[in-house]
């Protein structure tokens, strides 16, 4: 089982957006006029310039502007310094944009930020905040679990996911939890035992070198 | 002169066990800032007008309308009226503007007119490249048709590896930010030293204005060595956005449309010898693309350069797409494939073990004695006598199981560095040099050296990389960094600790040649009890801290670093022969590498090598619309590389040992990423008894291998 479900896909995503089209163009983002919206009574249509946002990143409720057509990764990355998540395919393939939404692994790509109002976000940058450090990140280091270390963040929040709902993983368990990652380095060996020994030092065995338990 | 050379084998404290890599914990965490990371105040976007078609020229190209668009800051065109454009992809125009979407929506608001021209694009049809081919002209030793006539079996094959590209995750590209007539320059490269020195020539000011950064990088294999035209519009953007800083990466598609590509390589093949497996000859017809100005000649026969017969013939063509680059370990994947795939079909000629073919041979090598070990080595940890079979002697079941070997070879020498070490009062070490670590380890392999020759502990060493105002490295291109840093750190190292013994000497009424430092101490040799700590000894020096320097020159590397790395490879596979899916079992490496300063980080890079030819063997190809003239798989769903669950085990054997030892550091990036391809194929081929004559193996091509569909299409 991949911790990563394509098919549920918030209606705003940008894959969603596609489908919608195909479709007959009826999902509630594509809406051709705010008094269609308004008409519908569903959404209150916004843009297509930058409008007021307020994004709740890793706890704390951000400010920023942003165009409806904007993704949360760009967001992220370029109006709010939360660089960790890397832009790389840029349409849900490689997984180097993962991120936690609501409890719930997801590419920051195919995600619109106006669509990721009143979420809670949770990147990669969390796992290393407040002095305390998350037991996947030291376990990433131990195992060399990274090269030029690009697709590293989303693998470590990837592995996060996939560990807060399999505690208790075996290999083959993880070679399939985290397919949703590409590396081009060549890190998955370095990966593979890494997630394995966080997954023991979650469940209270020998602590990764350098971890407190966030 | 001081004594420069390593510590012997077993008295090394640091170098030699293994050790985290220094910067894992700020990749792991997300901190670390990559040259796409920077974000700089009042920043705008740059985005490139590509072209859509494979050969074309520009009839006209108004920016009117683009130049009136929300946050335009600057519309710059490359490519006027009457420019003929080669490749799709080729940039056109550039704008800036203060955010991307706004970027974006000018460059479609460019109105360009094309006169579009025919193109070409499939270099693999070669009777139909006409002038397009440039034959190399024919090479002839020995007498192939008397020895080809003599022989007791004689293979031939037709053999075909694609186009790749590079992929990097981190897109090339760059930050520039213009500070008066000075520029602060952030690129995605393999050379921090040297990219100054090429952008300046670009833009025609002095080098000395340009300031590089670069902490990290997200990946190269070979593309990102010149600053290009990306980081010369970028700069120029910016110059007419008022100085602003501007951030141009490419996106996903341009990426993997012009960023580079590895060279395709296709051959008729026939290699011929005797029953006991000596090979006699080798005829070949081969035909490469590197794009538009061709290129990709591989050095065949690979390693068995000593085969008494030879005819060789090799055209390069040209075709109307983007230009080839350094790929990791240029031209000897494709020389590796073609080579062990027709040695490979020759030993199932003749019904022999092609290990013991291989071992026949390799007084046709230029190391045979170095080969015999490490094939002997690899076919123990790969269970070869119980594994392997006559060629598709594999069962009955829909299941085949092979193993397929291949051997490789690389030059790996150090390259010309220079490193700077400070030793201050307070006994804090500083390590400068313009090097870049591109993921490889080399800060943490500069500061094992540095560690072990002061007698101190890797966190001892505050390693100061990534900027042009320290001594110059090279590029990290050919897996000469290791050798050559390694070399100028140890060096810089030996002489800055000599002059910390002659401040040392008379407080310790001793000899200052006579000293040592150990442990954290400097000391009398053979007399330890005359010491004192590094700390003590470095308050020795007053006020003034000692900077010393070392250099590696490549013409007298003192036997600090050297070239020449074997390697083998076997591969075992599953195919299912209904399906056509080649499963990944496992892969043996076993690898030359000389001395191993690192063990941790030199065995990922051989994970690495083999992980990135697994892609190669099984998914990658770039893959071009002859309609269009277009990348049709410019994207990473159907650019294929593999994922985690599909690369099998991997076992990797550092050959490590006292007479490679000797022969100093080699570089290990490019040995470790040649041979898997060869020898996934050979596994193939074992398992369902035909040669699959094209990668990747993909199911495509398998079945059309094992049932005969559509063969004719791929031939020349």
């Amino acid at each position: 089982m991949s911790s990563k479900d394509p098919k549920n896909k918030k209606p705003f995503s940008r894959r969603g957006f596609m489908q919608g089209v195909g479709a007959g163009a009826s999902a509630v983002g594509i809406l051709a006029t705010p008094e269609q919206a308004q008409a519908q009574g569903t959404v209150k249509a916004m843009g297509p310039a930058a409008v007021p946002v307020t994004l709740t990143v890793n706890g704390k409720p951000m400010k920023v502007n942003v165009e409806p057509r904007e993704t949360l990764l760009d967001t992220l990355r370029g109006k709010l310094d939360h660089t960790g998540a890397k832009r790389v395919c840029d349409r849900g393939t490689c997984g180097a944009c993962t991120m936690i939404v609501d409890n719930k692994v997801q590419y920051g790509c195919t995600i619109l930020a106006i669509d990721a109002q009143g979420r809670q976000i949770q990147t990669i940058e969390s796992l290393t905040a407040n002095g305390k450090v998350h037991p996947i990140v030291p376990a990433f280091v131990e195992n060399d679990a990274q090269q030029c270390g690009y697709c590293t963040p989303g693998f470590v929040m990837a592995a996060k996911g996939f560990l807060d709902k399999n505690p208790n993983p075996t290999y083959d368990q993880v070679k399939e939890g985290l397919g949703g990652n590409l590396c081009r380095c060549g890190t998955y060996v370095g990966v593979r035992k890494a997630v394995l020994e966080a997954a023991k030092a979650l469940r209270g065995g020998a602590t990764a070198k350098g971890a407190t338990n966030a | 002169m001081p004594n420069y050379s390593w510590p012997p084998m077993d008295q090394r404290k640091v170098m030699g066990k293994a050790h985290n890599r220094l910067d894992g914990f700020a990749k792991s965490s997300g901190r670390a800032k990559y040259p796409s990371d920077v974000n700089r105040e009042g920043m705008v976007y740059g985005v490139i007008l590509t072209s859509p078609h494979a050969h074309c020229t520009i009839k006209s190209i108004d920016t009117t309308a683009a130049q009136k668009m929300p946050g335009v800051t600057a519309v710059r065109v490359t490519a006027p009226a009457g420019t003929e454009i080669q490749w799709a992809g080729a940039e056109i125009a550039w704008v800036a503007a203060d955010t991307e979407p706004h970027a974006r929506d000018a460059v479609r608001a460019i109105q360009v007119a094309y006169n579009v021209l025919p193109h070409f694009v499939s270099e693999e049809k070669k009777s139909k490249a006409g002038t397009r081919a440039k034959p190399a002209g024919e090479q002839t030793t020995g007498d192939v048709d008397e020895a080809l006539k003599a022989a007791d079996g004689v293979s031939e094959g037709y053999y075909a590896i694609p186009v790749l590209t590079h992929s990097c995750l981190e897109p090339h590209g760059q930050v520039i930010e213009w500070k008066g007539d000075k520029m602060e320059y952030w690129p995605s490269s393999q050379a921090v030293s040297t990219v100054a020195g090429d952008l300046a020539q670009q833009l025609k000011i002095p080098a000395s204005q340009i300031h590089v950064s670069m902490d990290y990088m997200g990946g190269g294999f070979g593309s990102k060595f010149p600053s290009d035209i990306w980081g010369a519009e970028c700069a120029r953007l910016s110059k007419d956005s008022g100085g602003k800083p501007v951030k141009l990466f490419l996106d996903r598609a341009t990426e993997l449309t012009i960023a580079g590509v590895r060279p395709s390589a296709y051959a008729n093949i026939k290699v011929a010898g005797k029953k006991d497996g000596t090979i006699t000859a080798w005829q070949s017809e081969s035909w490469a693309t590197g794009g538009f100005t061709g290129g990709g000649m591989p050095p065949i026969p690979y390693i068995f350069t000593g085969i008494p017969n030879r005819r060789l013939n090799h055209a390069a063509i040209s075709t109307n797409a983007g230009g080839a680059r350094a790929w990791r370990a240029p031209n000897h994947q494709q020389a590796c494939f073609l080579t062990f795939s027709a040695i490979e079909d020759f030993a199932a000629k003749i019904k022999m073990d092609p290990v013991e073919v291989l071992v026949k041979n390799l007084g046709l090598t230029a190391r045979a004695a170095l080969y015999e070990r490490q094939i002997r080595k690899a076919q123990e940890m790969a269970d070869w006598k119980k594994l392997w079979h006559q060629r598709g002697d594999s069962g009955s079941g829909n299941i085949k199981r092979g193993l397929g070997i291949a051997l490789s070879t690389w030059g790996g020498a150090g390259h010309p560095s220079e490193c700077r070490i400070k030793i201050n009062p307070d006994g804090s070490v500083e390590l400068e040099q313009g090097t870049q670590d591109l993921g490889v380890g080399t800060r943490t392999v500069v500061a094992m050296v540095a560690a072990e020759s002061l007698g101190l502990t890797v966190p001892d060493i505050k390693v100061k990389i990534g900027d042009n105002a320290y001594p110059v490295s090279g590029p990290s291109g050919g897996s000469t960094t290791v050798g050559g840093v390694s070399s100028s750190t140890r060096k810089a190292a030996v002489n800055a600790l000599e002059q910390l013994f002659l401040k040392v000497a008379p407080a310790l009424n001793a000899d200052p040649a006579k000293l040592e430092a150990v442990g954290g101490k400097i000391q009398v040799k053979g007399d330890p009890s005359k010491s004192m700590t590094w700390k003590a000894a470095c308050q020795k020096l007053g006020v003034s801290s000692i900077s010393e320097t070392g250099k590696n020159d490549p013409k007298n590397p003192m036997g600090l670093n050297t070239q020449g790395a074997g390697g083998v490879q076997i591969a075992d596979v599953s195919v299912d022969v209904e399906t056509g899916v080649v499963k990944m079992n496992r892969v043996v490496a076993v690898a030359d590498c000389g001395l191993v300063i690192n063990p941790k980080t030199a065995e990922s890079q051989v994970y690495g090598g083999v992980i990135m030819n697994i892609c190669g063997a099984l998914m990658e190809e770039r893959v071009m619309d002859e309609t269009l003239g277009r990348v049709l798989n410019a994207d990473m769903e159907f650019y294929k590389l593999a994922g985690i669950k599909d690369i099998g085990e991997i076992v990797v054997h550092m050959d490590v040992h006292p007479d490679n030892d000797k022969r100093g550091v080699i570089g290990l990036g490019e040995p470790s990423a040649i041979s898997t391809i060869a020898a996934i194929s050979n596994a193939v081929a074992n398992a369902i008894g035909v040669r699959v004559p094209r990668v990747p193996l993909s199911p495509d091509h398998v079945l059309t291998a094992l049932y005969g569909k559509n063969m004719e299409r791929s031939r020349a």
